[in-house]
Parts: C-alpha cells; structure tokens; sequence
C-alpha cells in the first residue's frame, strides 16, 4: 500500500553547465539558463509503501511524515536561491531531476523504517513538467 | 531512475461516429458526440519518458527535442483542426481519446529513435485527457 502526502515550496535557481558554451547552454536549458536566476513553486509528493500497523490501522504517522518533510525539505529549500543557498547546488545544475534525487537521499534514511520504504519521490516544477524519482 | 513527465495542450474538434452501425446505433453509442457537425475540446496530452540521468545537462530527457517532436508530430497537425476530416488516419477510424492517444503514442514512438539517438531515454507512457473528467494512458509498448 501507498501512501503520499504533498508539500509546496518556493524557490528560484539557474540551469547552467559553467563548462558548456552559452549557446549550448542556451540550447539546453531555454530561458532555464538566464544569468541571474527565475522562480518556481515546487510541489512535491512523497510516496512510501507499507503495511497498516494492526492496532493503529496506519501505515505510517502522517503527522510525523509532515514534520520530517517540513523539517528536511521545506526548511531548506523553502524561498531559497538554490544555486547560492542550498547545497550541493552550488555544484551541481539544480534541474528538476538533481532536486529530486536530492530530496529522495535526504528523506530516505528517516522513511526507511519499521518495514516501510521511500518508493517515489515526484517534483513539479511547473503544471506542465514533473519528475520521477523512482530510487537507483 | 527518472521517469520525466511533460503536458501539452491543444484545442480540436471531432465527432464520433462510425457507419458501421445505424444513426440510431451511432446516437446510442456516442450521445451528444454524434451530433453531425462536431464539437471541441481542449485536449490536454502528458508524455512520460523514462531514462537515467545524463551527466552533462544533469537532466533525464532533453526537453528541447522533445517538445520539438510533439510540437512536429502532434500540436502542428491537430491544433485547430478537425480531427475527422484533416488527420488522415480518423477519415478511417472514431476519433475516441483512446484512438486519439494510440494515434499520438503512434507518432512519437515511430519518430522517437531519429530524434533520440541513444538508448536513453525511452518512450513511456501516453495520458490524455478530452475534458478533466477523463483519462486514458496508454503504454508506448502496447502500440506499434
């Protein structure tokens, strides 16, 4: 059984290659690689599979699921220059795909318990682009 | 593994009908979707890629060529039109969401490897929505 629980978070971030021509990177990334950086609203929703636990019928707290995604993911990223403020984006291109491999990385070891795993992490970055992050 | 997901949009008009069976037939099958001149709708189309992560762009799926095939294949041939009498293949078969979407899986699947010259990424899943109430997501492996 799954179950997914959503957050939101705000943050801006430039997509660029330093080693790549700024035509290539242009070609690439769109207006994603303009110099000084443009914003999203991020939705995030985690997905963790697990049985119901027979006295409480849950397969996980969803109170506690809400406080680590708070606590790993929106404290962090929320209103952020990613590239500036959150590593390790200030090395590698904060794409949709880094960002969400990122968060599986930072929330697997605190989801990955008591029988319970972390099976998908999905990211939009806008209504019309998401991305799946299904573990290696 | 990354599994990237892209909507597009256009607005087209179809009516279902087949003259395999009778007006009456039609009527009961179809409803308000047989009436004869046609009607829009403002489809909503999602392609899903799979593949892993390429080191120089740190992205799954460029998304350039992407949108370059699906604005080739799908939104230039189906935007604005009549889908029965100027997409080739509905002079031949009901424009349903489920042929609409096989026809796109279709296209891109047929065109996918001239633009994506590796392995990665493949072709996964087409979603497509003739109003929100509705879905149909076809897997690029069940067409040909």
């Amino acid at each position: 059984m799954f179950v997914t629980r959503k957050v939101e978070f705000s943050a801006s971030h430039i997509c660029r290659n330093p080693e790549l021509s700024d035509e290539e990177n242009r070609r690439l990334f769109g207006m994603a690689a303009n110099p000084h950086g443009h914003g999203h609203n991020y939705v995030l929703e985690v997905s963790v599979e697990g049985q119901p636990d027979p006295v409480t019928g849950m397969v996980l707290d969803l109170k506690e699921l809400k406080e680590v995604l708070e606590r790993t993911v929106v404290e962090p990223f929320d209103h952020r220059f990613l590239n500036y403020e959150v590593p390790p984006f200030d090395r590698v291109i904060p794409t949709a795909e880094n960002v969400a491999r990122d968060i599986w990385w930072r929330l697997e070891p605190q989801l990955n318990r008591q029988g319970r795993k972390l099976r998908l992490v999905r990211l939009y970055e806008t209504p019309d682009l998401y991305v799946d992050y299904l573990g290696e | 593994m990354f599994r990237v997901t892209r909507r597009y949009q256009f607005a087209a008009s179809h009516r279902l009908y087949t003259p395999l069976v009778s007006e009456e037939a039609n009527r009961r099958l179809y409803g308000k979707c047989a009436q004869p001149y046609g009607h829009g709708h403002n489809y909503v189309v999602e392609v899903s890629a799979r593949g892993p992560l390429e080191a120089h762009s740190g992205r799954a799926v460029d998304l350039a060529i992407l949108d370059e095939l699906v604005r080739r294949q799908v939104l230039e041939p189906m935007e604005h039109r009549n889908l029965n009498l100027e997409v080739e293949v509905f002079r031949r078969t009901v424009p349903t969401s489920e042929n609409l979407g096989v026809e796109i899986c279709r296209r891109l699947k047929r065109n996918w490897s001239t633009v994506f010259a590796g392995d990665w990424p493949k072709l996964e899943t087409i979603r497509i929505q003739e109003t929100s109430r509705n879905a149909f997501e076809i897997r690029a492996d069940e067409v040909e």
